[in-house]
């Protein structure tokens, strides 16, 4: 059964209208083909009005669809080979991130992401996606390995954030965030960084310094979450909607802002109606700038990483 | 030589006059409940002589304790916040920042400056708390960050003061940029063999937790500083329970092997240049 949004309604329902359109011409043995075709293209519309109107918290809600795919059904479907690594060497293996070697079009990388669970045990197991300081860790062990096998990274980020939990404190959720921003910014490989999902502050972060930033089309980075925001500076958890507005975390938002290098356009409808297609462009997209950033030497990569976020910033002097 | 000029030209008065308590007024301690004459609590660096609390303290008072005789060369002292994303909670952002900074009489929440400290030079850069809780935009991303290609430039120690509730949430992006920045300019310090000793004070929270301030060659702090990721309110309402006494105090961290040494107030400066003197030939 899929999970439909307020704003997938009415797609469905004219969706199920030409289902059973179909159905019933299949079932007397008529031929029904141009009122579908009618139909068909109504819907195509419908799709394209409804997508290009979206709310910045409809981008919230569909980065965060039940649907939506999660970091291993790409690695599943760009990889043809996928070696998962486990561990940070001190701790435990974080289920919040995975990661490992693998192969894309041939070519070898170090594929890293933030993981989701599917249905309720699932979601528990991957602990929704939060990130302790052993996840942290165990993606800096990865990347360094990646470093000495002169293999470039791919990082995946879907995060509503670091856990805040007593552990997590304990064992330095901060300084392992901390270490591999600083780490990240001189990985002698290049480093291309997709927001997939949720980018929730420094939990998304702790895995996104790179060369190429990139965000999904339907998918939101920022400091904070339209929730919290909401229920620290308005003082309640009602004003999530506007909240999500002046946080500006869309795609198109941090793309405008110089926060991040490109937006990767999704299936129409989204990337949770279509994992090959969204996969598909993923996929194409990594390759290109694997092309792009492979042609540039370390050191020059390197200072350019380090020149782009030391431009970000607005401030009057 | 150029920054010998600057400096002379920069050089900050202090402003021992406007700040020296008139007599008759008293600082009470708020831990312990201690009466104190204000004179007494700032011969003391601000600590209580019964209990030793550390009361919170701003950049001014910092640099007053740090740098030989309050003389220094601020660093960016103009610079002031941008409204980027033209952002509106109850207020709007421009009018905020006008008015914090009309109540506190600083640009925003951070300072630096160059000074010397028992006669060694030191960058430092201080943090305020007294501006919208010590919150990291643009302004305190960009200031630290120019601090430290000051540093660089001069082949200089880095010191940073922390004291911040986390993100400025105003400026949304750009505010979680500015943690990436300043870890940025950390690795290029590092590289450069200059040494960073950070000094997270009460509270260091958030976003500067996860980046600068957990960065130091030297993690370092003051008796009882509240440090932390997340908040002690978020993680009570993520686990259930009530925290157990101490969590996340300076001597908490400093078990679970995250700080080097805490140092009382009193003996900050000089404790900072024994280690300066240990390890850089300058
Ligand atoms: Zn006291």
């Amino acid at each position: 059964m899929r999970t439909l949004l307020d704003f997938e309604r009415p797609i469905a329902e004219l969706e199920a209208r030409i289902e059973e359109m179909k159905r019933l011409a299949a079932e007397k043995d008529l031929d029904v083909s141009s009122a579908t075709a009618v139909l068909e293209e109504q819907l195509i519309d419908l799709k394209k009005e409804t997508f290009r109107n979206l709310t910045r918290w409809q981008r919230v809600q569909l980065s965060r669809h039940p649907d939506r795919p999660y970091s291993l059904d790409y690695i599943q479907r760009i990889c043809d080979d996928f070696i998962e690594i486990h561990g940070d060497r001190q701790v435990g293996d974080d289920k919040a991130i995975v990661g490992g070697f693998a192969k894309i079009d041939g070519r070898p990388v170090m594929i890293i992401g933030q993981q989701k669970g599917r249905n309720t045990k699932d979601r528990q197991f991957r602990n929704f996606g939060m990130p302790n300081p052993e996840g942290y860790r165990k993606a800096l062990r990865l990347m360094k390995m990646a470093e000495k096998f002169g293999v470039p990274v791919i990082s995946l980020i879907d995060t509503p954030g670091a856990y805040p939990g007593l552990e997590a404190e304990e064992r330095g959720q901060g300084e392992a965030i901390a270490r591999n921003l600083r780490e990240m910014f001189v990985l002698q490989v290049p480093v291309i960084c997709v927001v997939i999902g949720e980018g929730a502050s420094g939990g998304a972060l702790g895995i996104a310094i790179g060369d190429q930033v990139l965000m999904l089309e339907n998918t939101w980075y920022s400091v904070i979450s339209p929730e919290s925001c909401s229920s620290i500076l308005w003082r309640s958890w009602d004003y999530k909607e506007q909240a999500a507005e002046a946080l500006k975390l869309t795609a198109s938002d941090m793309m405008g802002n110089g926060l991040v290098d490109g937006i990767i356009p999704e299936p129409l409808g989204g990337a949770h109606l279509d994992y090959d297609a969204a996969s598909e462009i993923l996929k194409a997209e990594i390759l290109l700038q694997l092309d792009k950033l492979e042609a540039i030497p370390a050191e020059r990569r390197i200072d350019q990483r380090i020149e782009k976020f030391s431009g970000m910033g607005v401030f009057v002097e | 030589m150029s920054w010998f000029t600057r400096k002379d030209k920069g050089i900050q008065t202090p402003t021992e006059a406007k700040r020296e308590a008139p007599d008759g007024l008293w600082y009470k301690c708020p831990d312990c409940g201690k009466i104190m004459h204000t004179r007494e609590h700032k011969l003391l660096a601000y600590t209580c002589s019964n209990c030793n609390y550390h009361e919170r303290i701003g950049s001014q008072e910092y640099f007053e304790l740090l740098f030989d005789d309050t003389l220094y060369t601020e660093l960016d002292a103009k610079m002031s916040s941008g409204d980027p994303l033209h952002f509106t909670d109850t207020k709007a952002y421009p009018d905020r920042i006008r008015a914090t900074e009309k109540k506190t009489g600083l640009k925003d929440a951070v300072r630096t400056g160059h000074g010397k400290v028992n006669g060694r030079d030191l960058v430092v850069a201080c943090m305020d708390f007294g501006f919208i809780g010590g919150s990291m935009g643009s302004v305190v991303g960009e200031k630290i960050a120019r601090a430290m290609d000051y540093s660089l430039a001069h082949r200089i120690p880095f010191l940073m003061i922390s004291k911040s509730g986390g993100a400025r949430m105003m400026e949304a992006g750009f505010s979680l940029m500015q943690m990436a920045k300043t870890s940025a300019k950390i690795a290029l310090l590092d590289k450069a063999g200059i040494p960073y000793i950070s000094l997270l004070t009460d509270p260091t929270t958030g976003g500067v937790t996860a980046s600068f301030a957990m960065l130091g060659d030297f993690n370092i702090s003051e008796p009882g500083a509240l440090i932390g990721f997340a908040g002690p309110r978020v993680i009570r309402e993520t686990i259930g329970k009530d925290l157990p006494k101490g969590f996340q105090s300076a001597e908490f961290v400093q078990e679970h092997g995250f700080l080097d040494f805490i140092v009382d107030r009193k003996e900050l400066k000089d404790r900072l240049a024994s280690l300066l003197d240990i390890i850089w030939k300058g």
